[in-house]
Parts: structure tokens; sequence; C-alpha cells
């Protein structure tokens, strides 16, 4: 863990409290069992609101604490690490970025403190395919066409739409603007959203530094999530008998164990370089992204894979909780590009 | 001014007036296997350039070859986050390390930790000007990994102690003057039967003999003990408990491995040399499977080195290296085989010679870094052994029944 500020200390710690006890994995599943056609529960988004998380890279003048990406990127593991189920990342990290960054005087009086207060729920539409190709996008200005696989796009009042003219800003109620509800796999609000001549505002932000907040974020969240499946792995270790032996007495489990442990500490390391690079506005944000992104999604993959299979069969059990991990894991491996994606741009970045 | 920056300003003017303008540039120099290289210090060094000397003794006297020492052991007495500030002036300065030294990375923190008075006064002033150069005799024929079972004697003779036995692997004991040595001085107890000893290399019954390795370079010896008299005070700490300092210098053995890399391979950084010798197309390495493997093992590379710093940070407020410290050397080793592996890759058939014309010195080096490079899983404790350390002292899982 970076050396933390007191303050940081002390959001971490009440970040820590209230997911284990006001947002445990059970409250996701009893969520998903619930069928919520938002993916998140709009009582527990105003909880986190009221905590001040929606306005952590809002500056002060706006509503928000201005305390910055590494910090928001704090609570966002702690969120990662119970599953919980917010727009924290689309809307409170993504969205209010993009305005921070690019949006006129208006538009940040517009949205921003609606944002910070919890009142506006965001999304950020990138994909128009299966894949993720923010180079090869088709849709213009004229903003028509259909993006896909949107987290919270179903829910959204605000989206940020990428499109090859640069970053626009559409109102969740535009004429022209329809929605289809995904139901997938992770059961959050994702949806696709189809564009028919709708109005847009311009911001004036790159493509590029609205998804690399994204990246580094959700990285931030997944080694949350990573490091909470392996914890509950070890302790699974550490109970489990067979043979008249704890499971974690045995050498190969051991090694697996140290290997998933070597792979969360660097994991760490690039996600707090990522966040970090962004608040101090480094030159290699992008490089430093696409490392976190890439590196968080290869060990989230593994951990969970693993997190099934040193359960053994209750870990194929929809009762236990490791699925519910590897079906996040998953959907947050591939969004905003996965693995091999990351690696081809740090490689094109880095001119191999 | 912060006093962090009225120091740095101070170190900056030292190093500007003190830095023998010959040595400017050197500071990239790696460790390498050369070591009889002037830098190692030593009654047996070979200053082929005088600079070179002349450099350590005025780092040596400022006690900046272990900056942050107590001043009265001859270290610098810098805190840690003044010693860094050293570090990035020295390096923005291009100053070659003026001494490299088992002393400073692996015996002198233990002997502060555990050494009695009289025995810090006597070594470490020594060790901080490179006046005595160590080596370390640990692993025995019959006592690699398990580390403990060594069987090398050491008897209480009254007035002296008698060692019997050999050692293996000592690295550059040939170029050595002193020793610090795990023995046996209790054969009924396995763990709480070994001593930590120090003595004089140039001892009657001391002889060392080089082991050729298959990188055609020889860093390591066979060392032997044929009735080595040491006087009693050469003991550090107490008798029979030897095992706790042994394991401690181990992890400022593989913090020091680690945290320095295993060096480069002579000069080609991996992309360069694959754009060389493969090509390019659309200004990318022409081989795309190769260019996803050197990207990804560029990326893994990088996380190492921010992880490096990130526990460096950490560490600040600690006392001494964590047992993480086995994660470092561990995942250090991989990159280092898997980086050298690329390069030889990269470079086909070039990197297939093995000496004499028709190949470059680099294509040499390429080939035998990577042959040397299979040591890095097996030397100062095997991949398999520190995945254990990371079981068992950081996870809290249990020795096997």
């Amino acid at each position: 863990m970076a050396v933390l500020t007191e303050e940081q200390t002390m959001l971490r710690d009440a970040a820590k409290a209230w997911t284990q006890e006001k947002s445990p994995v059970t409250a996701f599943r009893k969520l998903r069992d619930s069928g919520n056609a938002d993916g998140f529960d709009r009582a527990v988004w105003r909880e986190m609101a009221e905590m001040g998380w929606a306005g952590i890279v809002i500056p002060e003048e706006y509503g928000g604490t201005g305390l910055g990406t590494l910090t928001l990127g704090i609570v966002l593991e702690e969120t990662g690490r119970t599953l919980t189920a917010s727009p924290l990342l689309s809307t409170a990290l993504i969205a209010a970025s993009a305005i921070v960054l690019g949006g006129s005087d208006a538009q940040k009086k517009e949205w921003l403190p609606k944002i910070a207060d919890g009142s506006v729920v965001a999304a950020f539409a990138v994909d128009e395919g299966p894949h993720h190709h923010p180079d090869r996008l088709a849709m213009t200005k004229a903003l028509s066409g259909t993006k896909h696989f949107v987290a919270d796009g179903g829910a959204a009042d605000l989206i940020i739409v990428a499109t090859r003219d640069g970053v626009f800003l559409v109102h969740g109620d535009a004429k022209g603007l329809t929605r289809q509800r995904l139901s997938s796999v992770d059961s959050r609000g994702f949806a696709n959203l189809t564009f028919e001549n709708v109005a847009a505002e311009p911001l004036s932000v790159s493509l590029d530094q609205v998804l690399d907040r994204a990246r580094a974020g959700l990285a931030a969240e997944m080694l949350g999530t990573a490091t909470q499946a392996f914890e509950i792995t070890l302790d699974y270790l550490k109970t489990r008998t067979q043979f008249g032996q704890l499971i974690g007495t045995f050498q190969v489990l051991q090694h697996r164990a140290a290997k998933m442990y070597t792979e969360l500490e660097l994991t760490r390391s690039c996600v707090e370089a990522a966040l970090t690079a962004i608040d101090t506005s480094a030159n290699d944000v992008a490089q430093l992204a696409s490392l976190a992104k890439a590196k968080a999604s290869e060990t989230l993959h593994l951990v969970s894979n693993e997190m099934v299979q040193m359960h053994g069969g209750i870990g194929m059990t929809d009762v236990h909780d490791a699925g519910l991990y590897l079906k996040r894991a998953r959907v947050a491996e591939a969004l905003y590009g996965g693995a091999s994606f990351h690696r081809d741009r740090y490689a094109t970045l880095m001119n191999y | 001014m912060s006093d962090l920056e009225s120091f740095r300003n101070e170190a900056k003017g030292w190093i500007a007036a003190n830095l023998p303008p010959s040595l400017k540039g050197g500071g990239a120099r790696a460790i390498t296997d050369e070591g009889d290289s002037s830098v190692w210090g030593g009654r047996r060094a070979k200053w082929t350039n005088p600079d070179s000397k002349l450099w350590l003794e005025r780092m040596g006297a400022k006690g900046w070859t272990a900056p942050t020492w107590p001043k009265q052991y001859g270290g610098g007495g810098l805190t840690a986050a003044e010693a860094r500030v050293l570090e990035q002036e020295l390096a923005k300065a291009g100053a070659p390390p003026a001494l490299l030294s088992f002393g400073i990375w692996m015996l002198g923190p233990v002997l502060l930790e555990y050494a009695n008075e009289e025995q810090k006064l006597e070594h470490l002033p020594k060790i901080v000007r490179g006046e005595i150069r160590w080596c370390q005799g640990y692993s025995e024929p019959g006592a690699g990994s398990d580390l403990a079972g060594l069987r090398t004697q050491c008897v209480d003779k009254g007035d002296h102690y008698l060692i019997n036995g050999s050692k293996i692997w000592t690295s550059y004991a040939n170029y050595a003057d002193w020793i610090f040595c795990l023995v046996r001085t209790d054969n009924t107890r396995k763990h709480e039967g070994i001593s930590f000893i120090l003595f004089d290399m140039n001892s009657p019954g001391v002889e060392t003999r080089p082991i050729k390795l298959i990188s055609g370079n020889s860093p390591f010896c066979e060392t032997f003990f044929t009735d080595v008299k040491v006087p009693k005070g050469n003991l550090v700490g107490k008798l029979n408990g030897g095992w706790e300092i042994a394991k401690r210098l181990l992890q400022y053995e593989r913090q020091n491995i680690s945290a320095g890399g295993f060096g480069g391979a002579g000069g080609y950084d991996l992309p360069d040399a694959a754009k060389e010798y493969v090509g390019v197309e659309n200004g990318k390495i022409a081989d795309a499977d190769l260019r996803t493997r050197i990207a990804a093992h560029k990326m893994e590379a990088q996380a190492f080195a921010l992880t490096v710093r990130r526990l460096q940070e950490e560490a600040k407020s600690q006392k001494g290296p964590s047992p993480a410290t086995s994660i470092v050397k561990y995942a250090a080793a991989k990159l280092n085989q898997d980086r050298t592996e690329l390069l030889v890759e990269a470079m086909g058939s070039q990197a297939l010679g093995w000496e004499g014309d028709g190949y470059t010195p680099a294509e040499i080096m390429a080939m035998r870094s990577m042959l040397r490079a299979k040591a890095n899983s097996i030397e100062g404790g095997t991949s398999e052994i520190n995945l254990n350390v990371v079981s068992k002292r950081v996870l809290g899982l249990l020795d096997h029944q």
C-alpha cells in the first residue's frame, strides 16, 4: 500500500467499515436475486454520495472535495472487495473527470454539483462491437449508431459518449436515444444504447484522457476484488482438512498461493502508480494506465480461477461466493480493454 | 530551504568537487561477474584505474559507501531520506559505485544488529573504506536448500576454535580477505547447533578452488578448511545462535540481489535488438508474436521496478527488510531469465556463438548472460525456497506434518 496521507487513511478505514457492514457480498447477492434492473441499489448509492464519495475528484467550488484520483481509487478498491454494485466508477470517476477536464463553466455548474450529491447517475459509452477499439470508432459528432455494453447505461441520467470526433455529453432524456437493458453475467446494469441524431454538447477533453481514468479506476476496483478473492481462498486453505491435514500445508497449493500474492503485490504497485500519475499530470499516464489495467486483468483472471479450483466442489456451486467473483472478474477484465489490448497499446506507446 | 534540500546542495557540491572526471558516466555499470574488478576493494584489489582508488578513498572517508550506518562505525550517519537524495545526486552526476561489497550489502547490517561493540569497531570501518573484502560461507556440498543441514565442524579448543569442513558456491572466495561463515557447534541439534563466525582467509588451512560454470565464467568457489584456528572473539552473537543471524542476513542478501536486479546483458535493450535482428514492418518489430512477448516482459519489468520502489518507501519506517523481500527475489530471477532468453531468441543464430570471429561481443554476451541467468533462481535461495518463505512467513501457511 502506498504511503497514505492521514485523510486518505481515514477515508480508507471508513470505506472498509462501510462496505463490510452495509455492503457485504450478501447484499450484492440479494440485489442479484431481486432482479434489480439498474444493477445497483439507489438507496445505497445515495448513502455513498452522502459520505462524499461521489465528489472526490470534483473541486470544492462545485460541491466536491477535490481529493483526487488516488483517493477515489482507494475507495474503489474497498468497494471492489465486497463486489459492491454502484455507479461510483462511471459517475464519480469517469463522467466527473470528463466534465472537470473538458466541461465549460456552464456544464460544470449544471452537472458537477448533481454528481457530487448523488442525484445524477452517469455512464460512459465507448465500444461499438464486442471488442474495445477506441481508435476505430464509427460514430461521428452527428451521434448516430449503437454503443455496446455500456456500464450503468440503463440507469444513466447523463451519458459521456466517445466518438471519432471527440467526447460528447448527452442528456439521458435526449430525443433519439433508446436503451436496451442487458442481463450481464455479473448482474450489473449494462445496456446497449442506440443514438439517432441525438443532440450532444462537446467536451474539450481527449478520449484517451477519459479512458485512462476509467482504466486506472477500474484497475483499482479489480485490485480490491482480486485481493478479497485471494484472502477468502487463503482462509479456506487454513481451515479445510483432507487426508487429516489442513490443505494449506500442501506445498503445491502453498506455491500457487505465494505466486498469487506476488502478482497482487505487483498489481498494487502498477495501480497506485497509474492513479498517482493522473493526479500529478505526469507524462506517462497512458503507459501506466495500460500497465495497470493489463496487470489487474491478468491477476484477477488468475485469482478468480484459483479461487474456484482451490475451493473444490463448493466453489462450483451458486451458494458460494467464488462464482460471483469469477463472473465479475470476466466483465471487469474486458471492460475498457483487456490484457492483450493493453499489451499492444503499451508496445505501440513505447515504439516496440 | 528544507533540511533535505540543503543536504542535496551539500551532496551535489561534494560530488562535483570529489568525483574524478575520468569516472563520469560509469554510473550505469551493472554488477558483473568480473569479480576481480577494482571496485570490490580489499587487500588484493588490482587498481587498473587509479581514479577508482581515489574515488573509493574519498567516498569511504565520508562514510558514503555505507550512507546510513552510524558515524562511530565509519558510516555516513544519514537518514534514509538523505541516503536517497545522495543516491539520486550520484546518479545525476554519472558517478560509478565507489564500492561493490558483500560487507556492505550483507554482513554489515547483521553486525550492526548482532555483533558486540568490539567486533563492530573492528570490522565495520574497514568494510566502509573497502579495505577488507568479505565472502559468504553458507552452502555446503550436502547443504543447499536445506542450509541448516550444514556440517562444517567448529570445535572449542579452550583458547581458540578449530574449524574443519568445506563450503561451496562461495562467491569470489579466491579474491576475499575474510569470510563470514556458518559452522556447526553442536551435532545433536539441527538449527540450534549452528554458529556464525568470522575469520581471515589468510589463516593456515584455508584453500579455495574456482568452479567453472556453463556460462564459461567462474564467479563461485569451493572452499576447504583444514584445522583452521580461529580466535574465540570472532564468534558473532550467541554460541549456537547463528541460525537467526543467518536468516536475517539472507533477507538482506535477497533484498540486495533483487533491488539491484541481476544486471544488464551488455548494451542491448530488448526491443532495439529485436528491431535490428528481426526487422521492422510498419514501424513495429516484424515478428508480431515476439513483439507481444517483449511487451509483456517489459510490462512485468516495469511492474517489478515500481514494486521495489514501493517496498523501499514502505520499509522506511520499519527496521530492516520484511519477509516480502522473498517475492522480490523470486520475481527478479524470473524476469532476468525471461529477458535473457528473449534476447537470445531475438538475435537468432547470431546469439548462438560461444566465442571468436563471426560474433560481436554483445552477441557472445547475450548467450552467456542467458546461461548465467539460470543460476538466478538457484543462488541466494532457490525460487522454490523463496515461495516456501512467502507461504509460511507472509501468508501464515503451516508446514506439512
